[in-house]
């Protein structure tokens, strides 16, 4: 039995309402020093009002914090901040136009005693941080340049430079390539080993056992448990996310696969990706994997015209096409579902109709005006059929969570009725409830003779879902398997090995 | 990595567009060249003198619309609060004949702090974008000019010698405007480079909510810039009446376009976080040296206008090109 004064943070029946609906119930989280705390739940759990909540971003309205057994209250992040907690967000909260070394220090940058800033101090102290940490950055280098792995780097290095003993990490690796995340565990448990206290969320189970000590689930809003990762399974905590058990996770039906609906040769574009050809059948998922930035999403873009390829040649039906233009791409019967939702897939300001009705808007139209009732009656099937959870059509896309964004980029795209359906990172930072919902989907899509392109840096996604993987690295083709050949070895080996170990 | 090799005179030419000083300088150093072969005269002591004489007002309410700029905001309201503070410092000048001409500078940029604190209080406290808050108040302080004078003007012989003298004398060799406009570009350099507060408004026009969660007083920073706007147009107010010895209802009207201009061209970005005393300063001497230079070779003062505008499109697009270019030298 632990005393429980160990505890360098509590929440102890954390409840918080907006507009009278209570998101956050009777939530308790402990959190050790020296422990990696992962926090799990599917989208819309709480997991981000909860972290909101420790940061003083959001006041509970019931419940009490307790910070190394003291009583707290924070006001606004700045005080969480004093009081030694740092948060490293998704969207990173770096100062783009200003170089390394000041946004570490940005707002309490050294100054002498007559009130100058001390640039000399100020690099000196950023050189000996960063260097303390393993990292090797030009200081003088604009946070702009910087990789999104970079940029984290220098977000823990400013969390460290303030003392911060609570570090929480909101989905961190998400856009990370395999060796940074590589890197970055590495710096983790650095952090763990001086004692630091780490709040760890993640979608991706593999990470958290990889990494975590202790996992909190929650789930609509309420506490679920809290467990060692090492006696709890995949499947159990699967079972305490979603509160029913997911028996199959990727439900890749079998299909008969019909003839070649895309075929692409010697594809090339100076500068991203070179001598691509591969081949695409109705009813059939290709996986596309590999590391983040080895072209994948610029072989997608150019096929879709939105960057056009500068050599090679690509045949649709059988039938060479030259697409330079998405509008040309989609009179071919393509849709591109991309990877950023928030920047490609959808448009953040608009309502939940006008953005599935876009790429379709000239059939809703007779004589250049827009026919309301039409519009709105199709939207709505399809949203249904989607599942979105929103209160109405009416709703920005904005306020939606991430899973249900991707359920409309996904509903807008099925409306064009394409045969030829590009897939890019379908269900990056969803829950594990809308992944299956999208997997499914992908399956049945298959099954009616869709010809599915799915790129996928998940590799159980790209095994489960996946006929056949194709695997680039550099912009190149690598490897070339079966589902069958397929195994998660050989597809990280294609992937991060020189070109020439072609199978 | 390597440096992609590139031929010796683009990589040169490179180097010089990326470094927004360096590529004012030498458009401005080719500018000066092309007019002195066909107007030798444009060299001459007096008419560069002229040229900082015009261009001094323009710099010191330039650097404070940079300051403003580079935190994501605009004020279009300078050539207001630059008519008003002029009619009533004149209208106090006038009153006053042996009033120390250096208490009406002060006068002017109490007057012009006001002005500018009202603007800052409409948008931190009313939370009114600044590109509205501040054509609102260009409307209401040009409206008061008109309320204040009654219509009229105050002329040459109501004002004092000394007054008059303040703008133009030349006790330090150079005419006093232009010594003020050097040392208020001295103590904005400073002030943006070497204090907290300076680097704090980088901060915020670079990333608002980073800025705030960082512990930056934002909404003091915006009142501050918008405060100093106020003052530099109020001590700009005094020198506009003394240099022209006149106060009129129309007063530095549309100067809140040239302000802008001047920072744009000087590599300020209209998107926050990006700007330079060095890069305003070459902005307001490069919009300067080409009104001069239309002048002296006689083209039409309606192409001046047209020049300046071209100059500010030609700024933009080189930005853009630059910027994509710089991208993706990172990316490959």
């Amino acid at each position: 039995m632990k005393i429980p004064d160990d505890y360098i943070l509590e929440l102890k029946k954390i409840t918080k309402r907006f507009s009278g609906v209570e998101v956050l119930h009777d939530v308790s989280f402990t959190l050790r020093s020296g422990e990696v705390h992962a926090l799990l739940g599917e989208n819309g759990a709480g997991k981000s009002t909860l972290v909101k909540v420790i940061t003083g971003l959001h006041q509970p309205d019931g419940g009490e914090v307790y910070l190394n057994g003291k009583p707290v209250h924070f006001a606004n992040p700045h005080d969480s901040r004093q009081a030694g907690i740092a948060a490293i967000y998704q969207e990173l909260s770096l100062f783009p136009d200003l170089d390394v070394a000041e946004n570490i220090f940005v707002g309490r940058q050294p100054t002498t005693t007559a009130g100058r800033v001390d640039w000399r101090k100020l690099y000196a102290e950023a050189e000996r941080l960063l260097s303390s940490l393993g990292v090797h950055l030009d200081l003088k280098q604009k946070a702009r340049h910087l990789s999104i792995a970079q940029q984290q780097m220098v977000e823990i290095a400013r969390a460290i430079s303030i003392n911060a003993r609570i570090l929480i990490m909101d989905e961190p690796t998400s856009s990370l390539t395999l060796n940074e995340v590589a890197d970055l565990f590495r710096l983790v448990r650095r952090l763990r080993q001086e004692g630091a206290a780490i709040i760890f969320i993640s979608h991706r189970l593999e990470e958290l056992y990889e990494l975590a000590d202790r996992v909190t689930v929650l789930r609509d809003g309420a506490y679920v448990d809290t467990r060692p990762l090492n006696e709890v399974s995949r499947d159990e905590l699967i079972r305490l996310m979603v509160g029913r058990t997911i028996s199959n996770l990727f439900p890749k039906q079998e299909v008969e696969v019909g003839e070649v609906a895309l075929k692409v040769e010697h594809l090339s574009r100076a500068g991203s990706f070179h001598d691509v050809s591969f081949e695409l059948r109705k009813g059939e998922i290709l996986g596309m994997a590999g590391l983040v930035g080895a072209g994948r999403t610029n072989v997608a873009r150019a096929i879709f015209g939105v960057e056009p390829p500068t050599g090679g040649q690509v045949f649709i039906a059988g039938q060479e096409v030259h697409i330079t233009s998405p509008q040309q791409a989609i009179g071919y019967g393509l849709a591109y579902v991309p990877e950023d939702r928030q920047a490609h897939g959808l448009i953040p300001p608009m309502t939940i109709t006008a953005n599935i009705s876009l790429p379709m808007l000239e059939s809703y139209a007779r004589r250049g005006w827009l026919q309301d009732a039409l519009e709105r009656s199709t939207v709505f099937a399809a949203a249904r059929q989607m599942e979105v959870r929103a209160s109405h059509l009416w709703q920005r896309a904005r306020e939606l969570s991430g899973g249900n964004q991707q359920k409309i980029v996904l509903a807008k795209w099925l409306l064009t009725r394409p045969r030829i359906l590009i897939l890019d990172e379908p269900t990056r930072g969803i829950d594990v409830g809308t992944k299956a919902a999208v997997h499914a989907l992908m399956s049945k899509l298959a099954a009616e003779g869709i010809a599915i392109l799915m790129i996928s840096s998940e590799l159980p996604e790209v095994l489960g879902m996946s006929d056949r993987v194709l695997v680039m690295r550099e912009g190149r083709i690598t490897a070339h398997f079966s589902r069958a050949e397929a195994t998660q070895e050989k597809i990280i080996s294609a992937a991060t090995q020189a070109v020439g170990a072609l199978s | 990595m390597t440096e992609p090799r590139r031929p010796k005179l683009a990589g040169f030419l490179w180097a010089v567009v990326r470094l927004r000083e360096a590529g004012i300088g030498l458009f401005i150093i080719i500018l000066v060249g092309l007019v002195t072969l066909r107007v030798p005269a444009f060299l001459s002591p007096d008419n560069l003198l002229d040229i900082l004489l015009n261009i001094s007002i323009l710099a010191i309410v330039a650097l404070a619309q940079t300051m403003v700029i580079i935190t994501h905001g605009i004020d279009l309201s300078v050539s207001s609060m630059i008519g008003l503070a002029a009619m009533m410092v004149a209208f106090v000048v006038k009153q006053n004949p042996e009033m120390p001409a250096l208490l009406a500078l002060l006068l002017g940029m109490m007057l012009g702090a006001a002005l500018g604190a009202f603007n800052g209080l409409i948008i931190t406290y009313g939370k009114v974008p600044p590109l509205i808050a501040t054509l609102g108040t260009l409307s209401i302080y040009r409206g008061l000019v008109f309320f204040y004078s009654g219509g009229t003007w105050i002329n040459s012989f109501e004002l004092p010698k000394s007054f008059k003298l303040l703008s133009k004398g030349t006790p330090l060799l150079l005419p006093n405007m232009v010594l003020l406009a050097l040392l208020a570009a001295l103590i904005v350099y400073y002030f943006l480079n070497h204090t907290r507060a300076g680097r704090d408004i980088y901060a915020v026009g670079s990333n608002p909510e980073a800025a705030q969660m960082s512990g930056i007083p934002k909404q003091r920073v915006l009142f501050l810039v918008y405060l100093l706007s106020g003052v530099a147009c109020g001590l700009a107010a005094v020198l506009w009446a003394s240099r022209f010895e006149s106060a009129q209802t129309n007063t530095a009207l549309g100067f809140e376009l040239q302000t802008v201009a001047a920072s744009v061209v000087g590599g300020v970005s209209i998107s926050g976080g990006v700007g330079t005393v060095p890069g305003v300063i070459l902005g307001a001497l490069l919009l300067g040296i080409i009104q001069n230079a239309l002048t002296i070779v006689r083209i039409s003062p309606f192409w001046q206008l047209a020049a300046q505008g071209l100059l500010i499109l030609i700024a933009v697009i080189v930005d853009h090109l630059v910027q994509q270019r710089a991208q993706r030298e990172v990316q490959s």
